[in-house]
């Protein structure tokens, strides 16, 4: 980053830590994770292979770039005018951002010095180690994707078992950190009344021991497909159609059925 | 301050009854006036009233009208044998009996004039393209007998602006129509009357009774006998409606009335590029409450004069050819209106009737004209921005001006001339000078002055640079030499053109509602910024390779070495190339102040291209940057499409890092982006983009269109326009009807400008 500070916040950051971050790439206006404004940073790397991923080019570390994570805050900084007013602040996404944990928490750690806000937008596929705990407690609002209740549907949409994703979730709960759940509606993958039925049951038990503040319903779109397809790799949800307003509908009304505040799309 | 002064009475004047009185009582000052009268208002939206059964009935005929115009394929009718003066046609309407505010340019709507002062040529072809016939009358009259400001510049011109302007270095300049751009201080008829204007100029007539006349006198004097000849005829057209404005207005309705007919006749005198109404909403605000506070006027019939005005105000149509719809496209006409903004007392300028001017767009649906800009301030009312956020992303019709950032500069009542021109009303005017192509130049600085396109030798010859590789150093030493040559060239054309538009086709009304002496600018402009800066960039920063024909003319560039893709690129917020745009207007301004001007006008310039950025892109050919000939230029101050690979964010802030201080006449940015990638919800769209403008004005942003816009529909409306009669889109500094530009800018709209979520 070529990022001079602007203010005296955080001048001089760069010489009292060294602690690098593998980053895809930032967005300065971010709008839909999190509320307010959001400075997304996309951190290159992840351990999913979703079948709809549309940041397919972060799946590995290579080809990412490398930045110092305090040079991150003093371009962060600079954006401070426009994020602090809006009630936003920092999205750590990806990628995963879970797989960089140590690098992430001490980015909030001064997001935090600047007055915004922190999110934390992961597919929750880690083990909780003292260091994961540790980046919970630097996360004002955990985004948390839930793919499949199905453990077998789980890891043929995404390539791993959902059990991890699974106890990260109830760890966030019982942390109390707000969190809101995505779910992503896939035609024909994620729509079976009975799993969306045990993904709700299983929302609804977060609700009960944690802070959850809202489902989010994402419908299924094919905009990263061309990702797929400069890499050279065959789109797999080739001949799935993002679905209808009716299929949005019945999965939010199952959910709704577990008394889960659902916000769909417009 | 104002509490001790007492309210006027009937035995000053009827029309001002309950007035508090100030120096606007003894002199023309009508800020004073606003200053003095009118009431801030804090509050929302809650108060508006919807649309009358007269309005939208009257609507409901305008559109009908509009659909003809566009089926007819953009102009409905021609009076091809009337010349258009002040009061040269008998009085037109819609429909009489529901029009509240009344007047058009001829005796039907939409039914074009000829004003021919500007240049009889442009008249003609211009009757011709759309299967009109100009009256052989009219042709002699204007090339027998009486000389056009068009025939004065090609008199005046030296050989080197002729091949400047038909290379497409210098373009756009307003040598052929009206140059525009002046703001009349419309206000002025409806406050004192026309009787009491006349009797002012009489007075500085007289002031110009001095010892040694010599031609700035004489030419003063002749001017202040036109702008008196100017007010009779005003009168006169409005006796045609059945209206006496030679007294002041009396309520809100004659008020408004008066206030359209002053501007009307302005329209019907001069086909200017831009013809501006200034800041009127506050101004009428103060009718409005007093006829409210009266019991005379209840909050619906306040909307219905606003609606029925603006409906007028979007009937203005000029008669011009189709090249100059490529330059300025959608038949524009700038009626620009400014809302809101700071006083210098720290009150707020927000009036009800500043968000009454808003809610038209509700009332009678988007539309490009009149062209509403909001001056944003970091102390405007919430509800009042959250108010102009909300209208944006329903309508994409308005657009924003950094109040804070001109308030020390104008004061607190400016006008926006065009797009982002800000004036002193009654105070102030600018010569009009379209803009140089800075891509161009810098390209002519590699080729000695040899146009890249056809070798032809349009600069001063000099030593090309040789090198395979371009060196920064190399470059700049020529391109600065370059850039001392096209800002003397510049300015010298643009003073044959203002002097030839002083003779030929004074703006007689709207210079009449001017005081005496007014401020003039020389108001140049530059297209290209981000390519001239991304090219120097790539050269500084990459390695640039000149790639040359058999004549040795440097004809494309490969960029190679290290950083063949990582340089540098404008729109980032990164300072290695940032700070080369910021030096680039810097420096340009600095080199057109060495130059004399026409009336001692000050040098000024706009980064604004209008939509002339595809015509330039159009004559321009490879650049260093890696720009392909042909493609179009970003719009304005805009980075180059795709290349701002950080989010608006880091767009905006580079942007905004640009000098207003050697831009004065204003920097423009255009911003779009999907309703989806602004906010998840209407009111998280409304508070995000009111973060936006707070930021990028405390940034030092001066000027930015929005647009929340779909691109599936604007793709939608490509095919099929007839669903799509009232969809509006920000453009470099004004509003079009999606539908009216042509197929090239539409294209441009939808690929090249819109931030989506990545």
């Amino acid at each position: 980053m070529r990022g001079t500070p602007i203010g005296g916040g955080l001048a001089g950051a760069t010489d009292a830590s060294q602690t690098t971050a593998t980053i895809h790439s930032v967005e300065t206006f971010g709008t839909v994770d999190g509320p307010g404004i959001r400075y997304v940073v996309f951190f290159q790397g992840c351990p999913l292979r979703c079948a709809y991923c549309h940041n397919r080019d972060t799946w590995t570390r290579a080809g990412g770039k490398t930045v110092k994570v305090a040079d991150l805050a003093v371009d962060i900084e600079r954006y401070a005018g426009f994020l602090r007013p809006s009630g936003g602040g920092v999205t750590a996404t990806g990628g995963e951002p879970l797989l960089q944990a140590a690098a992430v928490g001490e980015l909030f750690d001064l997001v935090h010095g600047l007055g915004l806000t922190t999110a934390l937008d992961t597919s929750g596929h880690a083990a909780i180690t003292p260091v994961i705990h540790a980046l919970l407690e630097r996360t004002d609002l955990v985004i948390l994707d839930l793919k499949h209740a199905d453990d077998d549907a789980h890891r043929n949409l995404v390539g791993v078992t959902n059990r991890r994703i699974f106890d990260f979730a109830r760890e966030v709960a019982r942390t109390g950190r707000p969190l809101w759940v995505r779910h992503v509606v896939v035609p024909g993958y994620t729509t079976a009344e009975a799993d969306v039925a045990a993904l709700g049951s299983f929302i609804a038990e977060l609700a009960e021991h944690g802070d959850l503040q809202r489902v989010e319903l994402l419908a299924y779109h094919e905009l990263g497909r061309h990702k797929w397809e400069a890499l050279g790799e065959r789109y797999l949800l080739e001949s799935v159609s993002p679905p209808t307003a009716n299929e949005m509908r019945a999965v939010a009304e199952v959910l709704e059925g577990y008394g889960l505040p659902v916000r769909r799309p417009d | 301050m104002t509490h001790t002064v007492p309210s006027l009475t009937e035995t000053v004047s009827a029309e001002w009854a309950g007035f508090r009185a100030g120096r606007w009582v003894d002199h023309i000052d009508v800020r004073d006036f606003i200053q003095r009268n009118y009431v801030p208002y804090e509050g929302d939206e809650s108060f508006l009233a919807p649309p009358t059964e007269a309005t939208t009935a009257l609507w409901a005929k305008v559109s009908k009208l509009l659909a003809s115009e566009n089926a007819a394929g953009g102009t409905l009718d021609v009076d091809t044998s009337t010349i258009s003066t002040i009061d040269s046609h008998g009085p037109g309407y819609i429909d009489q009996s529901l029009e509240r505010i009344v007047g058009l340019q001829t005796d039907a709507p939409l039914r074009r004039a000829i004003i021919p002062n500007g240049g009889i040529r442009v008249a003609e072809s211009a009757c011709k393209a759309y299967g009109f016939t100009l009256d052989p009358k009219v042709w002699e009259i204007f090339t027998r007998y009486r000389k056009t400001h068009n025939d004065g510049v090609f008199d005046a011109y030296t050989p080197e602006m002729r091949a400047a302007r038909s290379a497409g270095i210098i373009t756009g300049l307003p040598d052929a129509y009206g140059r525009g751009r002046i703001i009349g201080d419309y206000r002025r008829v409806a406050l004192y009357g026309i009787n009491r204007l006349i009797q002012d100029k009489e007075d500085q007539k007289s002031s110009v009774e001095i010892g040694s006349m010599e031609e700035d006198e004489i030419r003063l004097r002749e001017e202040i006998s036109e702008q008196i000849s100017a007010l009779r005829e005003l009168l006169t057209m409005a006796e045609a409606y059945g209206f006496d404005i030679s007294r002041p207005a009396g309520n809100a309705r004659e008020a408004i009335q008066w206030l359209y007919f002053a501007y009307l006749g302005s329209v019907k005198e001069q086909n200017g590029a831009a013809m501006s109404l200034g800041r009127v909403a506050t101004f009428l605000d103060v009718y409005m409450e007093r006829d409210i506070a009266a019991g005379v006027l209840t909050e619906s019939q306040a909307q219905e004069l606003i609606d029925h005005f603006v409906m007028k105000l979007r009937l203005v149509r000029f008669l011009r050819t189709p090249d100059y719809n490529q330059l300025f496209s959608g038949d524009p006409t700038w009626v620009t209106e400014v809302l809101g903004g700071m006083g210098t007392d720290g009150r707020t300028l927000v009036s009800r009737t500043s968000f009454r001017f808003l809610h038209t767009l509700y009332n009678l649906g988007a539309a490009p004209e009149p062209n509403l800009t909001v001056l944003w301030a970091l102390g405007l009312p919430e509800p009042f921005k959250r108010y102009a956020a909300k209208v944006s992303v329903d309508t994409s019709s308005i657009q924003y001006e950094n109040d804070d950032l001109m308030r020390p500069y104008w004061g607190d009542d400016y006008g926006i001339a065009c797009c982002v021109s800000a004036m002193r009303l009654g105070k102030q005017m600018q010569f009009f000078g379209a803009r140089c192509n800075l891509a161009k130049a810098l390209l002519y600085a590699i080729n000695g002055g040899r146009d890249e396109l056809n070798g032809i030798q349009v600069g001063p010859r000099f030593e090309p640079i040789h090198g395979e590789y371009l060196d920064y150093d190399e470059v700049m030493s020529k391109f600065d030499f370059f850039l001392d040559w096209i800002a003397n060239l510049y300015i010298n054309t643009l003073n044959v053109i203002h002097y030839m538009h002083d003779k030929y086709s004074y703006e007689r009304l709207q210079m009449a509602l001017h005081d005496r002496d007014v401020l003039r600018t020389m108001a140049c402009g530059i297209a290209g910024l981000s390519v001239c800066a991304d090219s120097l960039s790539a050269i500084k920063h990459a390695k640039v390779r000149a790639i040359r024909d058999e004549a040795g003319t440097v004809v494309d560039f490969a960029i190679e070495g290290p950083n063949a893709d990582s340089w540098p690129k404008f729109g980032n917020n990164d300072p290695a190339v940032d700070s080369i745009a910021v030096d680039l207007v810097e420096r340009v301004m600095k080199k057109l102040q060495k130059n004399r001007t026409y009336r001692n006008a000050e040098p000024t310039m706009s980064v604004l291209t209008i939509t002339s950025n595809v015509v330039y892109g159009a004559k321009t050919g490879n650049t260093p940057d890696g720009r392909k000939a042909g493609e179009p230029f970003a719009p304005g101050a805009n980075p180059m499409h795709g290349r701002d690979s950080h989010g608006a964010l880091a767009s905006l802030s580079s942007v905004a890092k640009l000098p207003y201080e050697f831009s004065q006449d204003g920097i423009s940015y255009t911003f779009s982006i999907e309703p989806s990638s602004l906010g998840k919800d209407d009111s998280g769209r409304v508070s995000n983009l009111c973060s936006l403008l707070d930021g990028y004005v405390s940034e030092g942003g001066h000027h930015i269109n929005v647009n929340v816009l779909d691109r599936d529909m604007l793709r939608d409306a490509m095919e099929h326009p007839e669903r799509y009669p009232q969809l509006t889109i920000r453009v470099s500094g004004y509003a079009v009807n999606f539908v009216k530009l042509t197929r090239e800018q539409q294209l441009d709209v939808i690929n090249r400008t819109f931030h989506a979520r990545i």
